[in-house]
């Protein structure tokens, strides 16, 4: 993993100085992209900074207030401006604590599933055939699998929790960059700067790491992006399941589980957090599409 | 020709094997002793421990043990259920009717919307339809389906009445199924009401399933028509003076189809995990909510069994889906 950071760095000093902003102008000519940025960038600082902003603790319960309906309806107080849940804790505190599981398990979940990924996929790539076959037919069972059917069989093994159901996440996701560095990497080997780096006495490590890997990035980090979304779709699946964080914790998939039996009665405590999941995965995604078509208009096309 | 299916076919043996290896390790890799986590908190006497030992055949050899498995499931034995006593493979066929009815019409559901929307928004390439169509495919496709499912029971169910909340059919309708479809039998039934209950039962769940189907549908359409309307034969079209309908959705929508159908061939991985929750919100009788449920009641014979055989139908149609595509396709072929 060392290698990998240290290569991602130098990556960045060797970079023309015109690289970042030519990402930045193709970036910006897809207004859905930008929209999408400064919404997942609303997300982060709400994580980060959720213990501060948050007007309770999100496990506090208010007894004597349970199921308000949020402040502009009758009955609502800007007390609980997002009204109450069953058990009379602040929707707008939980809401906004979720934030922080969310982007933990994206950030976890994405970090696990590439890095394993992206070495699995270079070793495939730059190995003998057997060894190759050999991981991409291990690859193909995983692939073999529905995704949500094996992380929640993965998570039954291993205890449902939230750290349990993002290793089971990751494990599902991680096929994905195997294939997607292996192909970049055997598309990028026949290149005549690989052979010239080979014939300059390059190592296998730092033609790996130092000389194909930089190249292979864009759709990689595309793909990052799209799996960080995946994250966070499954693992309030996994919570909404009851596989995934266990109440109390405010995650947002468990927050649904919990207020499936009011639904009829009390809309907020089922619509919001499902809102909040839709709109960080939209948000991501939007923000997917347009790095995608930045990285390389040619990608456009799945 | 031969050789691309029989090269397929090769890379299809060991990923069945390795399938079989995952799913017979599941009840191995449990933690603690598998017999006694089956057991729950009821407990076992010691001789019906060593019984259950001697069925699973713990008590010999690893390899032993997984060649009677690979033999059995070959044979159609995945074991028994532990709560109904039931063989798996009987009790996965019984419910698989119910899971393939909602899917077929999600599919439908999906391509019906789906393909006219990305033929729409190819068309009018960055314009206003374009633009309002693909982006909401895009909130289609960030859908978490479980808070749809829920938004929807509120409105429809909840607010208009117009939908029941859970199951196939009124329970005021009974009647043999012999085919495991709930239309069809319904229809069969003859029993006046019985086709609207189940129909009505069905749309709910079917808008749910299909919604991602169809937004991935819709945005593969898109690409497709647009790279198939830069063609020199659409242009040689349009200057003999076809009609657009004509050269849309004929001439150009003919060959876009491809790799459509291939991706409607290759969800079918994505239908069934999104049926897992589909069908759990709307207590629907198919093989995910009897797979949740499983995992839930700890029978993992089930959960053995019914993994595998998700697993071998979904490589079964992946790998049809890419003869099929080898056969439409001379160019993959050459690879």
């Amino acid at each position: 993993m060392v290698d990998d950071a240290l290569s991602a760095n130098a990556e960045m000093d060797e970079q023309r100085p015109g690289r970042l902003r030519e990402f930045w102008f193709y970036f910006r000519e897809n207004r859905g992209a930008v929209f999408g940025l400064w919404i997942f960038t609303a997300f982060i600082l709400v994580a980060i900074f959720a213990p501060l902003i948050a007007p309770y603790d999100p496990t506090a319960q208010f007894r004597a207030n349970t199921l308000l309906p949020p402040a502009w309806q009758a009955g609502g107080s800007w007390q609980f401006p997002l009204g109450t849940d069953p058990l009379g804790r602040d929707m707008l505190s939980r809401l906004l604590h979720g934030a922080r599981y969310s982007f933990y398990v994206g950030i976890v979940v994405v970090t696990v599933a590439a890095s394993g990924g992206i070495l699995l996929g270079l070793l495939a790539g730059f190995s003998p055939k057997w060894l190759d076959t050999l991981i991409m037919r291990l690859m193909d069972i995983i692939l073999a699998f529905p995704s949500l059917l094996l992380a929640l069989v993965l998570v039954a093994i291993l205890g449902p929790s939230l750290t349990n159901a993002m290793i089971a996440i990751a494990i599902v996701l991680q096929p994905h960059y195997v294939r997607l560095t292996r192909a970049s990497v055997l598309g990028e080997l026949g290149k005549d700067y690989v052979t010239s780096a080979r014939v300059a006495g390059a190592g296998r490590w730092r033609l790996m790491f130092v000389t194909v890997l930089p190249n292979c990035l864009a759709p990689i980090i595309v793909q990052g992006a799209l799996s960080f979304s995946t994250a966070i779709l499954d693992a309030a699946a996994l919570g909404f399941l009851g596989m995934g964080a266990q109440p109390p914790t405010p995650e947002w998939g468990t927050m649904l589980a919990e207020a499936r039996e009011f639904i009829l009665r009390a809309w907020w405590v089922v619509t919001l957090p499902g809102l909040a999941i839709l709109v960080t995965v939209l948000a991501i995604n939007l923000m997917g599409d347009g790095l995608r078509d930045a990285f390389d208009p040619k990608l456009k096309r799945s | 020709m031969l050789k691309y299916v029989l090269s397929r076919i090769a890379t299809f043996l060991p990923t069945f094997i390795g399938v079989t290896l995952i799913s017979f390790a599941f009840i191995r890799v449990l933690p603690g002793d598998p017999i006694i986590v089956m057991a729950g908190e009821r407990g076992l006497s010691d001789e019906r421990y060593q019984e259950l030992v001697q069925q699973f055949g713990f008590d010999r050899p690893i390899w032993v043990q997984y060649w009677d498995y690979l033999t059995g499931v070959l044979q159609g034995d995945l074991g028994q259920s532990f709560v109904t006593k039931r063989p798996v493979w009987d009790e996965f066929f019984t419910l698989f009717p119910a899971t393939l009815e909602l899917s077929v019409f999600a599919m439908i559901f999906a391509v019906i919307l789906g393909l006219p929307a990305g033929v729409i928004a190819a068309v009018n390439r960055g314009k206003f339809f374009d633009r309002a169509l693909m982006s909401t495919a895009l909130v289609g496709y960030s859908m978490p389906i479980f808070w749809w499912a829920l938004l929807l029971i509120i409105v429809f169910s909840g607010n208009l009445g117009w939908t029941p909340v859970s199951g196939r059919i009124d329970l005021r309708y009974y009647f043999p199924d012999p085919t495991g479809f709930m239309i069809w039998d319904a229809i069969a039934s003859g029993q006046k009401g019985a086709v609207t209950s189940a129909v009505r039962h069905l749309i709910l769940p079917t808008i749910v399933l299909g919604t991602i189907p169809l937004a991935v549908i819709a945005r593969q359409t898109r690409s497709a028509m647009l790279e198939v309307l830069g063609e020199d034969y659409i242009r040689t079209a349009r200057a003999k003076g076809l009609s657009p309908l004509r050269i849309n959705g004929l001439h150009a929508l003919r060959n876009a189809l491809i790799p459509v159908i291939t991706v409607i061939g290759l969800s079918v991985g994505t239908l069934l995990a999104g049926a897992i929750l589909t069908e759990t919100i709307f207590s629907w009788p198919g093989i995910g909510k009897w797979m949740v449920d499983s995992i839930f009641r700890r029978d993992y014979p089930v959960v053995q069994g019914g993994l595998l055989l998700i697993a071998v139908m979904v490589m079964v149609v992946n790998l049809t889906v890419d003869v099929l595509y080898g056969f439409i396709n001379p160019k993959i072929r050459k690879r």
